[in-house]
């Protein structure tokens, strides 16, 4: 999976032609460690339709700010450079895939 | 077998028939699942998220004998590789129901399983509060997870909802970033381990309010910035100047996908035998999701152990 930073982030996320899946995370958090296979298997999944990317909270703190992330992990989904919904907590694959269609639906 | 089959259903013959399905990875369903892979066993398991449980969200476990200050994902990591290396099946995906019967069925997301016994480890999640800005407010300042969270709230002052194990250890763990920890409890006397209270008394980050019961999380459209408070006969009230507010007050047990089947409690925990047995044979329960009232990762690894046992037990005399 891609990095998201701070510094990439206007050009993988908000400018990407499709919708993002930003997987907020940090080494200290067992929960995003939990889940790490999920987005994996939901990123090869959804491959062309949906990009996954993770951005690490401590070291990308402008992203995870700007965002008001307070809680992790967190899935944000983007599209067209806006934020269209979000996971907040550890989340099974079925409840990212129907966010996800319901973000390629509409 | 397929004499033994309800009238009308169909097998699908592609999949084979386990002899034991475990529901849940935390410390109770891979501890199951140990035991019975070596009692040679065919064995799934099948866990909606990653392998680990809410034992993998605790920052560091004191009580597990043998592995002393160990992190809760550490441990599990280690468990999980233990059981890894008698080649255990870990499905990943969600069990929404089960239907009894020779095979029992398990309906998942992707296909339904078959099983001789079923072991339900299912475990638990924090137990919401229901009040106001409680909802509104998660993952912007409301959490149940310190290890999680804590980290964002450097220099902030936070609460802590709840009396038990739980919220003391994780009031403890957070001085390490808040500025300061407000100890909300309903009751005057905590639940927690005495060593435990006595550490948080002795914490000067942490200030104890109690008896007081949490009544609404207050603030700005997007974070937290307060905890309104009450005395429980509503002789006074506090609003405590918080930023995150964090509830351990308690568990509700993940059993919804069988509380149509399996006779629960009232509180919604499966009601076993002293073999862990549930209300329909060939079906067992342990950990977090039974009802034993001592919910710790060195119980629910025991439990996991003796469903296992008990299961295979079970199939013995099925076969004989």
């Amino acid at each position: 999976m891609i990095e998201a930073t701070d510094q990439n982030f206007e050009t993988e996320v908000l400018k990407s032609n499709i919708p993002v899946l930003v997987d907020f995370w940090a080494a200290w958090c067992g929960p995003c460690r939990m889940i790490e296979p999920v987005v994996e298997e939901f990123a090869r999944d959804f491959e062309g339709r949906i990009k996954a990317v993770k951005l690490d909270v401590d070291a990308n703190q402008n992203a995870a700010g700007r965002f008001a992330i307070r809680s992790i992990p967190s899935l944000l989904f983007f599209k067209d450079g806006r934020l269209a919904n979000q996971i907040v907590g550890a989340c099974t694959k079925s409840q990212l895939v129907s966010m996800a269609e319901e973000i390629l639906a509409g | 077998m397929p004499d033994n089959l309800p009238a009308g259903e169909a097998r699908d013959e592609d999949t084979p028939v386990v002899d034991i399905a475990i529901v849940g990875a935390g410390p109770a369903g891979l501890t199951a699942g140990l035991y019975a892979v070596r009692a040679g066993r065919s064995v799934i398991l099948i866990e909606q998220l990653s392998p680990g449980g809410q034992a993998a969200t605790t920052w560091q476990v004191d009580n597990y004998p043998g592995l002393p200050h160990i992190p809760g994902a550490d441990l599990m990591m280690k468990i999980e590789s233990q059981v890894r290396e008698f080649n255990l099946q870990i499905l990943s995906g969600q069990v929404l129901g089960m239907v009894p019967g020779k095979p029992h069925q398990l309906n998942t997301e992707t296909g339904n399983i078959e099983a001789r016994a079923i072991i339900f480890a299912t475990g638990a999640k924090p137990r919401p509060l229901n009040i106001p800005g409680e909802a509104e407010f998660r993952g912007k300042g409301v959490s149940y997870c310190a290890t999680c969270d804590g980290a964002f709230f450097r220099g902030l002052p936070v609460a802590v909802i709840g009396g038990g194990n739980t919220a003391l250890e994780e009031a403890e763990f957070l001085t390490r970033f808040a500025s300061k920890v407000y100890l909300v409890h309903r009751r005057e006397k905590f639940r927690a381990d005495k060593i435990v209270q006595d550490r948080v008394l002795q914490n000067p980050k942490i200030e104890i309010v109690s008896p007081f019961i949490p009544c609404e999380i207050a603030g700005p459209e997007q974070s937290v910035k307060g905890l309104k408070v009450e005395r429980p006969d509503k002789t006074g009230n506090r609003e405590l100047p918080v930023e995150g507010v964090f509830i351990f007050a308690g568990l509700n047990p993940q059993t919804d996908m069988v509380k149509n089947v399996l006779d629960l409690d009232e509180e919604a925990y499966l009601i076993t035998g002293d073999d862990l047995s549930a209300s329909v044979p060939g079906i067992f329960a342990a950990g977090d999701c039974r009802a034993n009232q001592v919910k710790q990762i060195v119980v629910a690894a025991g439990e996991g152990a003796r469903a296992a046992v008990m299961a295979d037990r079970y199939l013995q005399t099925m076969a004989g």
